[in-house]
């Protein structure tokens, strides 16, 4: 994620310092340098290893552990059971099925949200002036909002009845269905939420990399007769894949993790067709599973990392 | 060729904006003026737009009823103390990575940004038994304890201050000031926009969280206001609709003062970093 602002380390600069100075013993300064690098950075770095780094390791172990929530005063006595918890999550019927339900979320709503923030960008990037900030802004007013708050707000418009949602349905002669009360109909409900939630987001990005785009190319294909379409898929977009690599790959990793509209919408039904991976693992955890919970958290976390490895490798590499 | 096309032959691009405006923008006018509704008028077919009889009732049974004050104490008290925790700490070691050299720091350096990446769901379980070992289960400091600092907090000051000019701090160096005067007295005042942008970012991250907070708060003492609507929202209040939308309204609306007040260190923070 560092990758598009990452310029080569500080030490660049140091070095030449460095080169004059260390061969001699050690210059005063640089003790003095030492002891404060030390004192400025043990802080952090005491609640950094405590409560980031040593977790991440040891939810590695628990994964290959049995331990239960009657185990919590003893976590390092429990059974080592190898990848039984790996092999179990594969055979089993309910993770597969949010696994689906994850993938379904993933595939369909990254490109939709991305599709819409990149037509606000574009939109907003092209001539308009005036009100541009105030566009801007009240697009980006559902991104600052609490999830869980926005979820209950959607589930009182979606209300097959009573809701905003069907009623303007209604005006124009469609018979809404029972959005959250659908195996067919709950999932597209969330999608859409997650959608209206998080394009915002994508859109400032987008916003920001289309400032990069020279307005000269886009005159000398005007001339060429290239209309505004044409200009768009062979001017700004090329020039846009970084943002769009970028983009695509926070969202998704956004959208991978998916939980609380789920839990606080539908808890995960009906029937569990919106039942998702994260919601999944934090069930298995309250039900005192934690060596399954941290194996499953775990596979989330590689099907991440292997999502953010093949948008590298599909968007990065066409390059010539 | 100008390029500033004339308002007129735009039209339709505002138009189309404008519906798109409507659009996002209306949930957020539905839950506000169904907070004011009774619950019969609430569950009329079909719906009103305006308050027949306006009300404040749900929201003073938000806090009697149910003991929203104190959660939203808790929520703030979480917040600041994680901003500020946060604030601190990571413009320090910002500091120290990029100006001062030292042994382990690039060892340091590398263990921070590899954890950059790593999500919530995978600590959870492990954070839980620390915390449950500690005996911080259902407690304020067990739910800021893990987020007194952050990886992303170091990586966004670490960038901001290598944009500074070393120079000064070779200047103060030759004062004779020692390095931690020189970190409070010169880099410091400097960090203005960057304290700003992570301090609003950390303090919305905090205020929003909900998964870990879920996990520890356990009695009705320690729910921060998320934690506390999404139980009301699934208990047995949930057809309570009028109490939900003044329930959402309390959780959005500090934060969206702040984002109106703050709003373009907000669109700077994203543009900049990416994240939310």
């Amino acid at each position: 994620m560092a990758a598009p602002t990452t310029t080569p380390p500080s030490q660049q600069g140091r070095g030449k310092h460095k080169a004059t100075s260390s061969r001699s013993s050690r210059p005063p300064g640089a003790v003095r340098e030492e002891r404060a690098g030390w004192i400025l950075t043990l802080p952090f770095l005491l609640l950094f290893l405590v409560f980031t780094a040593w977790p991440v390791v040891q939810s590695v172990f628990f994964s290959f552990t049995d331990i239960h929530n009657r185990d919590l005063r003893t976590p390092f006595a429990v059974n080592f059971v190898a990848f039984d918890q790996y092999t179990k999550a594969f055979a089993d019927p309910q993770f597969q099925h949010a696994a689906f339900n994850t993938a379904y979320f993933v595939v369909v709503g990254v490109p939709l949200t991305m599709a819409i923030a990149l037509a606000a960008a574009v939109v907003l990037n092209s001539g308009i002036s005036k009100f541009r900030s105030v566009f801007r802004l009240g697009f980006y007013t559902p991104v600052i909002t609490s999830i869980v708050a926005v979820a209950v707000v959607w589930r009182f418009l979606l209300n097959p009845e009573s809701g905003l949602v069907n009623t303007v349905l209604a005006w124009v002669g469609i018979d809404g269905p029972n959005w959250l009360g659908s195996t067919t109909w709950a999932m597209p409900s969330l999608i859409a939420m997650a959608t209206w939630r998080n394009f915002g987001t994508a859109m400032i990005i987008f916003l920001a990399g289309l400032q990069a785009v020279p307005i000269m190319l886009h005159e000398a294909a005007a001339i060429d007769g290239a209309n505004a379409w044409q200009r768009f898929v062979n001017v700004t977009l090329p020039i846009l894949r970084p943002t769009i690599l970028f983009v695509s790959v926070t969202t998704a990793i956004g959208y991978l993790q998916f939980f609380e509209e789920p839990f606080v919408m539908t808890q995960g039904g009906p029937l569990d067709s919106t039942l998702s991976a994260s919601m999944y693992t934090y069930q298995q955890f309250s039900f005192g599973n934690y060596g399954y919970a941290a194996a499953l958290s775990y596979l989330i976390f590689v099907v991440i990392v292997i999502v953010t490895v093949v948008q590298f490798r599909f968007l990065s590499e066409r390059e010539d | 060729m100008t390029r500033e096309t004339s308002f007129r032959s735009r039209w339709w691009l505002y138009l189309l904006l404008t519906i798109a405006l409507i659009v996002v923008i209306t949930p957020f006018v539905w839950m506000v003026l169904g907070s004011v509704k009774t619950n019969a008028e609430l569950r009329q077919v079909p719906p009103t737009w305006l308050p027949e009889h306006p009300t404040l009732d749900n929201y003073t049974s938000l806090f009697s009823r149910l003991s929203f004050g104190r959660y939203f104490f808790n929520s703030t008290l979480v917040a600041v103390v994680v901003t500020a925790s946060n604030l601190i700490f990571c413009s320090m070691v910002g500091y120290a990575l990029v100006m001062l050299n030292f042994r382990g720091k690039k060892v340091i350096f590398g263990l921070i940004i590899g954890t950059l990446m790593i999500p919530g769901v995978v600590t959870f379980v492990p954070l839980f038994v620390l915390v449950a070992n500690l005996g911080l289960v259902d407690t304020l400091p067990g739910l800021f304890l893990p987020f007194l600092v952050a990886p992303f907090g170091v990586f966004l000051m670490r960038q901001f201050i290598m944009s500074l000019p070393r120079d000064l701090v070779e200047a103060a160096r030759i004062d004779g000031a020692g390095e931690l005067a020189i970190f409070g007295r010169v880099i410091l005042p400097l960090l203005g926009p960057a304290m700003a942008t992570l301090g609003i970012l950390t303090f919305l991250g905090s205020w929003n969280n909900f998964l870990w907070p879920l996990v520890v708060a356990q009695t009705e003492n320690t729910y921060t206001l998320p934690v506390a609507l999404a139980l009301v929202s699934t208990g047995q209040n949930q057809t309570e609709y009028g109490l939900l939308m003044a329930g959402a309204t309390v959780v959005v609306l500090p934060v969206l003062i702040v984002f109106l007040l703050f709003q373009k260190r907000f669109i700077q923070g994203i543009a900049t970093t990416g994240m939310k």
